[in-house]
């Protein structure tokens, strides 16, 4: 059985850019895809063609069971979309965004008024309610447009970049919002920039560069492919980083003498990758403690978006064909 | 999947057509909110019209020449109608600036993924839009009335000239919804919302007796849709200057003015309504 949201074959071009190049995504019910992914590589146009917002030129999308193409009316009846900019009037207050909103999914004035309290104080917007939304704050102004997503709580979500924007108390506020809605079953398709905002809300990733699927999988799975964590350190004299180097290289991933550690003389930077965590810091530590090298930083690095893309195209994220994104506004 | 049965089931689409009224209304309300919030824009709105019924009055007034008199006092009432029908042309840039204020902001996305009727949005935007230009037609009759304009007619013919003002502008504010769809910033659509408004007033028999003019740019003057809001107006009131022209929108004014303004709704309408289905922001 196809999932809660099924695409096959997505392709969406416009003038000379292919903004979509072949996209497949198999959502099953009641899981997260996070689709990651940097500016201009498809997101939000497939966001867009999911929703109805944009007719894709060829390829087929199932969403709630409902075929996008054919209805697309009662798929709008299905879904809920927090878009990429806080899409609510500025001079309604909370309570009448959200009225407005349900009554247009055709509920009843006051249904949809009833409904609106229940969202704002799920919201915690509850004390702001009869202020206009242009005193709200960009962290709040994100949920009144997440609020508004979830008027008739539609089965399936859709949000694009929900935290772009945020500062990080606002981000880790709407991360709980939203897994608190996926616990109660809904299926999400999340798009985001952000490695982390995937690992931490996502049970799989599929990664999108330039208008395709080039990886899917769970976090810890695109983690291992782009080659684990790494050591950094910084020593405080320039001399002793040749010692610190081949006390490191002992425990890369490869073992000794195998060419893992990178040094950058200039930054005083050793770089080694490893597996073993916080414990292997801990030990490392100690040794260069031990041999009496002073050390002005060390931690150990995770990967980044930047090091899953790099790993995954052989390019950094960021440059990746900006042109597509705007030839889509 | 029961969840998308139920969800169906609570989102029961109705009638098409009530549920059209319904959403527009919906809609509707929502942009008479944001007027009585941003009365900045209902108050600068009425600034301009009244400087012209002041400036044409006491500038122009007995310096021109309508139906062979000079008199200030034929002048303004024969302005007035000119005015009117001008201010309600202009509504057509606050609605264009409007809708493309909502593509930008991401409202109209918002709006496209929810299961309302397709024109509701722009419908209810032009009907607030009509509140509004009612508004402005009330306060600048009222300073009309202050610098000397009097209707010589009954009140039902006064009233059918506003009704005709009121149906023209409605008209135009169609044209807006276009102009706002296909420009990409709400600056564009203000600019590009008047600029064209400015020979399409002008060139009428708004503010001066088209009859002065050459026969060529009279022929435009007397077949613009907007000439014939004008000439209507006139004749409704009782005010002087009414064009003797044989044109056939200038003989049957009232007509021409309700058949350009249905014609311009259903061209634009259509137009508006397709340009909003694959609205891109």
């Amino acid at each position: 059985m196809p999932g809660a949201i099924h695409a096959e074959g997505l392709v969406k071009t416009f003038g000379d850019v292919k903004a979509l190049d072949g996209v497949d995504l198999d959502v099953p019910e009641g899981t997260v895809l996070g689709l990651l992914g940097p500016n201009g590589a498809g997101k939000t146009t497939t966001v867009r063609c999911l929703t109805t917002l944009l007719r894709p030129d060829s390829g087929r999308a199932v969403v709630a069971g409902i075929d996008v193409l054919k209805h697309p009316d009662a798929v709008r009846r299905s879904i809920g979309l927090s878009g990429q900019f806080a899409a609510v009037d500025e001079y309604l207050t909370g309570r009448e965004n959200l009225q407005m909103v349900g009554q247009l999914y055709q509920m009843k004035a006051k249904t949809a008024r009833a409904r609106a309290d229940e969202l704002l104080e799920q919201f915690h917007l509850a004390d702001a309610a009869d202020r206009t939304a242009k005193t709200y704050s960009g962290g709040m102004r994100r949920r009144l447009d997440l609020a508004a997503a979830l008027v008739v709580s539609p089965p399936v979500m859709f949000m694009d970049e929900p935290t772009t924007g945020l500062d990080p108390r606002n981000r880790q506020q709407l991360w709980d919002v939203i897994k608190n809605l996926v616990s109660g079953g809904t299926t999400l398709l999340l798009t985001t920039q952000y490695l982390e905002e995937a690992d931490h809300l996502a049970h799989d990733i599929a990664v999108v560069d330039q208008g395709r699927v080039i990886a899917r999988g769970t976090s810890d799975q695109l983690k291992a492919r782009t080659g684990g964590e790494r050591v950094e350190v910084v020593v405080h004299e320039r001399e002793r980083i040749r010692t610190a180097a081949a006390l490191l290289d002992k425990y890369s991933l490869r073992g000794p003498g195998q060419g893992d550690t990178s040094v950058e003389e200039h930054m005083r930077k050793i770089t080694t990758p490893v597996t073993g965590g916080a414990k292997l810091l801990a030990e490392i530590i100690r040794e260069l403690d031990t041999d009496g090298i002073e050390i002005d930083d060390i931690g150990l690095r995770r990967p980044t978006l930047d090091d899953v893309f790099l790993s995954l195209t052989g390019h950094a994220a960021e440059s990746a064909q900006p042109a597509a994104e705007e030839a889509a506004k | 999947m029961s969840a998308v049965t139920e969800s169906l089931r609570v989102a029961s689409p109705g009638n098409a057509f009530s549920r059209s009224v319904r959403d527009s209304l919906v809609v509707a309300k929502r942009n008479l909110i944001r007027m009585v919030r941003i009365p900045e824009v209902v108050i600068f709105g009425l600034i301009q019209p009244i400087m012209f019924v002041v400036l044409f009055s006491y500038v122009f007034g007995g310096s021109l020449d309508v139906g062979g008199s000079t008199s200030p006092q034929v002048y303004r009432e024969f302005l007035m109608a000119g005015i009117f029908a001008q201010t309600v042309t202009f509504a057509t840039a606050g609605a264009g600036a409007g809708i493309a204020e909502d593509m930008h902001k991401g409202l109209i996305d918002r709006f496209r993924s929810l299961p309302m009727a397709r024109g509701a949005v722009l419908t209810g935007r032009t009907l607030a839009d009509l509140v509004q230009t009612a508004l402005t037609l009330l306060v600048l009759a009222v300073v009309a009335l202050l610098v000397g304009w009097r209707t010589h007619t009954s009140v039902g013919e006064v009233l059918g000239a506003f009704g005709l003002l009121l149906l023209t502008g409605y008209a135009f504010t169609w044209i807006g919804a276009v102009i706002g769809l296909s420009v990409r910033t709400p600056e564009a659509a203000t600019s590009g919302g008047l600029v064209w408004l400015f020979p399409v007033t002008f060139v009428s028999n708004a503010f001066v007796d088209s009859s002065n003019m050459t026969p060529w740019l009279q022929h435009i003057a007397d077949w613009n849709p907007f000439s014939a809001t004008v000439q209507a107006c006139r004749e409704l009131f009782g005010n002087p200057g009414v064009s003797t022209s044989d044109a056939w929108p200038m003989q049957h004014p009232v007509w021409a003015s309700v058949i350009y303004s249905v014609l311009i709704i259903a061209i634009f309408r259509t137009l508006a309504v397709r340009k909003y289905r694959s609205a891109a922001a």
